[in-house]
């Protein structure tokens, strides 16, 4: 698994730094994503993780650094362009369209990879028609895959916070995207459901698309992850596959302190 | 009690019931005006008339604010564009006389182009910015209107536009009375027809747009743009959409609205107006295409009915003790407070909620 070669890299960040006025989220960050690993990213709060995120998927521009995903650089493009390209994420904090049922969040994901305008949904023609339904058989594919199927006709606002979390992962793998961005999709899980969604990021990992993971959950990251980045106050202080991870002094200091040690 | 519910409900799902359900709704549509002139007079087919102008502006400001969540305070400023834009073309003020079936068409383009220029300059405002934005913006269109007959008279200013061609298809007069096989077609009958062949078309549009790609964008931009972006929704053309669409549809019940009265003024652009609009979509309930309708449709007739409070006022009292024109806004005033409590989510607002009760009954 450590033993990448140039050409299964997916993504690659070099030298990204992010200021907000007078604080430095992130100092010279470089992190490698390489095909279909789990790409593990902690750290305590406030370390710049989710900061990472939003530069990686064009929410922030960076102030310094370059971002290179499967051959074409993301600097200076816009959220849609990125998704466009293949990156796809979920929230920290849950953000589903509240108003629309399971079905339609997915189905809203759906929008990059097709292409219906005005025209095309007025005269609803045989091409639009036949987009339309593909749009919708497929999403409600990822909602059976992503353990949901018997929703797909709830408001997302009235599912419960496992299943939130798991339409935004249907949501965003409705985009086809090569690299799915989660941050922290086990926060607030209890046991039963962090083992379940375990299951599905590997099933996912073994589909073909490539994982890259913000959490908290040492134990879930450590099991799951092939390589790990630690951040710590806007710096990468490790990086590695986990065993070796755990074991770094640096690590134990800033991060996974006495509960590890 | 609950078997004939479930009854209906049974019956309601039948194919040939929903055909029967529209059979009956168009033919009470086309026998509306003559059962209205019968029983309340020509005014009311009037009346009618521009209820039918009504529900196309609320469904145009429906894309806007009830489909995309852009509070838009200045959606009068498209109807004023469509009714200038017929009034310069169609009248002698120019000289120029330019057919009904190219002017409704160009109505629409040149509303949806004054669409986008509204909404370039605001993409990055939401909510209560937005709103003054694009109050400033209706007030600008028709102060415009109102000044601009010097240097160079383009508009005729505070006078207004008249001697408006009448909407002509063909040889066919609109505001002549006609006879077909026979029955007399009055001047509001005729338009009546035209105006309800509109509106159903602008309602088809809205329907079909809402259920497309492009309604969902719009409803996840509303929802949360940010989580859109994400899932590569263009946001700015999105919402640069959603203006041209509304504003499109208050383009053409402006042009009708010109070709109707034969004269206009900036006197009917007023913020008011966008506010009458406003109340019909948040009162019916936004986003919800029948519930916008009834909104417009109430709000159109509600202030004509309280008319009827003065002769009410002198059959009860003996005399009118408030004038029927105040109370009429107090009245209105008052049923909306009480909507907006009762029912904050409209008077008929989207079934969504119905339909997942629906599902859990089947689970």
């Amino acid at each position: 698994m450590t033993a990448s070669t140039e050409s299964s890299l997916l993504l690659k960040a070099s030298g990204i730094s992010k200021h907000f006025g007078g604080l430095a989220a992130l100092m010279d960050v470089s992190l490698t994503i390489h095909h279909k690993e789990i790409y593990g990213l902690i750290g305590p709060n406030g370390a710049g993780k989710t900061t990472l995120f939003n530069l990686l998927t064009g929410l922030y521009s960076a102030d310094s650094g370059t971002i290179t995903f499967d051959g074409i650089n993301l600097s200076g493009k816009q959220p849609h362009e990125v998704t466009q390209t293949g990156i796809a994420r979920t929230f920290q904090n849950i953000r589903l369209f509240a108003n629309m049922t399971a079905l339609e969040n997915v189905m809203v994901g759906r929008s990059v990879r097709t292409h219906a305008g005005v025209f095309g949904a007025i005269l609803l023609n045989q091409k639009t028609r036949d987009e339309e339904r593909a749009i919708r058989h497929r999403a409600k594919e990822l909602l059976i895959y992503t353990g949901i199927g018997h929703h797909s006709q709830m408001l997302a606002k009235n599912m419960s916070y496992g299943d939130q979390r798991r339409l935004e992962i249907a949501r965003a793998l409705a985009t086809d995207p090569k690299l799915l961005a989660l941050d922290e999709p086990a926060a607030g899980m209890n046991a039963t459901e962090t083992a379940a969604l375990r299951k599905l990021l590997e099933s996912i990992r073994l589909s073909g698309v490539t994982i890259l993971l913000i959490e908290h959950d040492v134990k879930l990251v450590m099991g799951l992850c092939d390589r790990i980045a630690v951040l710590d106050y806007g710096k990468k202080i490790a990086e590695g596959i986990p065993t070796e991870v755990r074991r770094d002094p640096a690590v134990i200091g800033a991060y996974l302190g006495g509960a590890i040690a | 009690m609950s078997d004939l519910l479930t009854h209906w409900r049974k019956f309601k799902r039948e194919p040939y019931a929903v055909w029967l359900g529209f059979a009956l709704i168009g033919f009470a549509l086309v026998l509306l005006p003559f059962a209205t002139d019968a029983a309340m007079g020509r005014s009311w087919v009037r009346i009618l008339d521009h209820t039918l102008l009504y529900i196309m502006l609320a469904l145009g400001l429906n894309i806007v604010v009830g489909f995309a969540g852009l509070l838009d305070l200045g959606y009068v400023a498209f109807f004023a564009v469509g009714a200038y834009l017929y009034a310069l073309l169609a009248s002698p003020q120019f000289d120029l006389h330019l057919p009904f079936w190219t002017l409704l068409p160009l109505g629409a383009l040149v509303a949806c182009m004054f669409g986008v220029l509204l909404g370039a300059p605001t993409l990055r405002l939401r909510g209560d910015y937005l709103a003054i934005v694009t109050l400033g913006f209706g007030e600008i269109i028709r102060i415009f209107l109102n000044n601009l007959n010097a240097p160079v008279n383009i508009t005729n200013g505070p006078q207004g536009l008249n001697m408006i061609d009448p909407i002509m298809i063909g040889d066919f007069s609109f505001s002549r009375t006609q006879q077909v096989l026979g029955i007399t077609f009055s001047s509001v009958h005729n338009y009546y027809y035209l105006f309800l062949a509109l509106t159903l078309l602008i309602i088809f549009i809205s329907i079909r747009l809402e259920n497309s790609r492009i309604g969902r964008a719009w409803v996840a931009v509303r929802e949360d743009e940010v989580a859109a972006q994400a899932m590569g929704i263009n946001t700015r053309n999105v919402k640069l959409l959603a203006f041209a669409m509304g504003a499109s549809f208050g383009g053409v019940s402006g042009g009708l609205f010109a070709g109707f009265q034969g004269f206009v003024s900036p006197e009917s652009f007023h913020l008011t107006e966008s506010i009458m609009v406003l109340c019909m979509v948040v009162l019916g309930g936004m986003g919800h295409i029948p519930g916008v309708i009834l909104g417009a449709v109430l709000l159109s007739i509600l202030p004509e009915a309280l008319r009827y409070i003065g002769p009410l006022e002198e059959a009860l009292f003996g005399r009118v003790i408030v004038d029927p024109a105040d109370l009429r806004l107090l009245i209105l005033g008052l049923a909306m407070v009480l909507i907006m409590l009762l029912r904050p989510a409209g008077l008929w607002p989207s079934p969504v909620q119905r339909r997942e009760f629906a599902h859990h009954d089947e689970s």
